[in-house]
């Protein structure tokens, strides 16, 4: 068997379908990436391209109306896919990786005291006494720069920018060595998102954490990234390192949206993409982003092999 | 401003809005949410003004005072010189004609019980622009001018996407051929692989109709791209306002510069490069801001004069007006 030791994180040929009146939605369709350890892989692409269905497929947190879900994933080289449920929750979730969700800062108990909730998570998972849960999460908080005496307050007397972070210190106390961070900064102002990628950075460094972080934010990613994977209608189109990445994409659906980003010190006008992505009920067995690419030609209309180029990876003919 | 020979077609002066606050069994007004605290600027016809700044300056409520959804408290505006303050009943409905509004999220702004056609055609029959198949008829051609196929005029909102969304929010706005409309963070609720799509629609409509915008923004790279002026507002006050050019180049106030230091990069490598001004907590409350400067809370170089007195805001370059003690 291929060991996977060196991999903190390997996802293969993840599937993720929903059962609809209308037909299988394909939100995860085959995504393989993998991440070593203390590393931060960004997943970015445009909204409805199976983003947050991708960390639910990882972390196992499905809906009712799952169809098809299969795939690997190793975590510290364990496949956590043969996991049970149960064996799932005990050893996986929370230990092993945990998620701040979407919204995160709406995601917290209005009737509970922060600071009980951040350590809720190390009662349970690690079986700790409620002290030493309260202590954890006061460590927690300094570690995500939230005053101590916050512990005792209730989410509405928290601004935005301080309950997102208590959202990311309670991800942080069962010291799982991978957090799924869903969108974390996307509601919030330019000066607060600027102060939680700082806390994210610190974190990394301090704890050795690694992270994916699911964002359309393309720039505020590059702050943290050290990877990058780029989505588009349930697949992965292009991976590679960030310092290769960011200069020079190679995917024309990547390129494209480096090309929309507006810039603050340069003078070309900001681009966008035609038309939308494409719904994920019927896709098109040509290349899926082919319909909007303006450099498709005749080979586009088969669905298109992942090319290696210099240690980066392409889902594009253009590439073959 | 000094550019006096240019077309002004909204002035404000010394606009403040504050909403009572009441506590107690007989609603008893204890205090006031000062969400616009004198603001004065002028907006040339025919070009846009950025208004940036955090959630909870008192952006929208500045764009929802000059429009007379609220009724402020103190202070001016002119409209075509006319005093909007003081207009009643019929005259500002008539008045209301000229000026029009781009809502935010294009998700809820439109009522997903009418078909497009209605909604577009709202404004015309409130305000008996038109009756009946002439109604239709400029339905039409409002759609195809923000680029939305005709045919699409008796399909529901829910069957589009976000950006074609927002550019039925602009046909609605256009319908009574207005002069300025107040564009209140029109892309921020889009993908940004779209955005671009809306805002090169709104300044291809603006040179063919010679519209004047009112751009309110927190995204600071695209109101580079689209605005001719730019006003930075801190909790109720504008801090800083002079030209796109100067701004970036050039920014005076010590919030500004944190602004923009904090705007990301989507390079890594110039991003470890370009050095950050962190600001350290929140926006104060505007029910009890901080005495003088404002902003003096959280700024890196405030002195003691800084708590003592308001800043005046000021001109010290010919066209850039900052309110700072500290910028000489």
């Amino acid at each position: 068997m291929v060991t996977n030791n060196e991999k903190l994180l390997k996802v293969e040929k993840l599937v993720l379908h929903f059962r609809t009146t209308v037909g299988a939605v394909q939100a995860v369709d085959g995504v393989d990436f993998s991440l070593t350890s203390n590393r931060a892989v960004v997943i970015l692409g445009e909204s409805g391209c199976g983003k947050t269905s991708l960390a639910k497929a990882i972390l196992r947190l499905l809906p009712r109306n799952v169809g098809e879900y299969s795939g690997k994933v190793y975590l510290n080289g364990t496949d956590v896919m043969a996991f049970n449920d149960e064996e799932f929750r005990q050893n996986v979730r929370w230990v092993g990786m945990s998620l701040v969700p979407q919204a995160a800062m709406n995601s917290l108990n209005p009737v509970i005291r922060v600071g009980d909730q951040v350590a809720e998570p190390a009662m349970i998972h690690l079986g700790v006494k409620k002290e030493e849960a309260l202590n954890l999460a006061k460590q927690m908080f300094q570690h995500v720069g939230v005053p101590v005496d916050f512990l005792v307050r209730y989410p509405f007397e928290l601004s935005g920018g301080m309950r997102q972070r208590v959202a990311i210190a309670m991800a942080l106390v069962t010291s799982p060595s991978l957090i799924v961070l869903d969108e974390p900064t996307s509601a919030l102002d330019l000066l607060t998102q600027a102060n939680i990628f700082n806390v994210l950075k610190r974190i990394k460094k301090e704890l050795g954490t690694s992270f994916i972080l699911i964002t359309h934010d393309i720039a505020t990613s590059s702050e943290l990234a050290d990877e990058v994977a780029i989505m588009y209608a349930g697949q992965i189109v292009e991976t590679g390192n960030a310092k290769q990445f960011f200069p020079a994409p190679l995917h024309p659906y990547a390129q494209m949206l480096m090309a929309s980003v507006p810039r603050l010190r340069a003078d070309q006008d900001p681009e966008f993409i035609t038309g939308q992505p494409p719904s994920l009920i019927n896709l098109p067995t040509s290349c899926r982003f082919a319909p909007r690419c303006p450099k498709r030609f005749e080979k586009c209309e088969q669905d298109p092999p992942v090319i290696e180029k210099e240690g980066r990876k392409v889902k594009c003919w253009l590439y073959a | 401003m000094s550019n006096n020979n240019a077309d002004v077609i909204l002035k404000v002066e010394e606009l403040k809005m504050y909403f009572p606050i009441y506590r107690g069994v007989f609603q008893r007004q204890v205090g006031a949410v000062r969400a616009v605290d004198g603001v004065s600027f002028n907006v040339y016809r025919g070009e846009t003004l950025g208004l940036v700044g955090e959630s909870g300056c008192g952006k929208s409520t500045v764009a929802r005072t000059i429009l007379q959804l609220y009724k402020a408290t103190d202070g001016n505006v002119y409209f075509e010189n006319v005093e909007l303050m003081k207009l009643r009943g019929e005259e500002l409905r008539q008045m209301r004609r000229k000026m029009q509004m781009i809502f935010q999220d294009p998700y809820a702004s439109l009522n997903p019980r009418m078909t497009v056609e209605q909604i577009v055609g709202e404004p015309l029959i409130v305000h008996s622009a038109a009756t009946g198949k002439e109604v239709q008829e400029r339905v039409e051609h409002l759609l195809e001018l923000v680029g939305l196929n005709p045919a699409f005029a008796t399909r529901y909102p829910h069957e589009f996407s976000g950006g074609q969304r927002q550019r039925i929010g602009v046909a609605r706005a256009l319908a009574l051929q207005p002069s300025f409309i107040v564009c209140d963070e029109p892309i921020s609720a889009l993908d940004v692989s779209i955005q671009a799509q809306v805002v090169n629609l709104l300044e291809e409509l603006q040179e063919q109709f010679n519209l004047t915008y009112l751009f309110i923004a927190h995204d600071l790279s695209m109101v580079r791209h689209i605005s001719r002026h730019v006003a930075v507002m801190y909790l109720g006050v504008i801090v800083e306002l002079t030209t796109r050019d100067e701004l970036y180049l050039n920014p005076l106030h010590p919030y500004t510069q944190a602004l923009l230091s904090a705007v990301p990069v989507p390079d890594p490598e110039v991003d470890v490069q370009h050095k950050r001004v962190i600001l350290e907590g929140d926006v104060p409350s505007p029910a009890n801001p901080p005495s003088g400067c404002r902003f003096r809370t959280r700024c890196p170089i405030a002195e003691s004069i800084c708590a003592e007195s308001r800043p005046e805001f000021r001109e010290v370059k010919p066209g850039h007006f900052v309110a700072c003690h500290l910028v000489k």
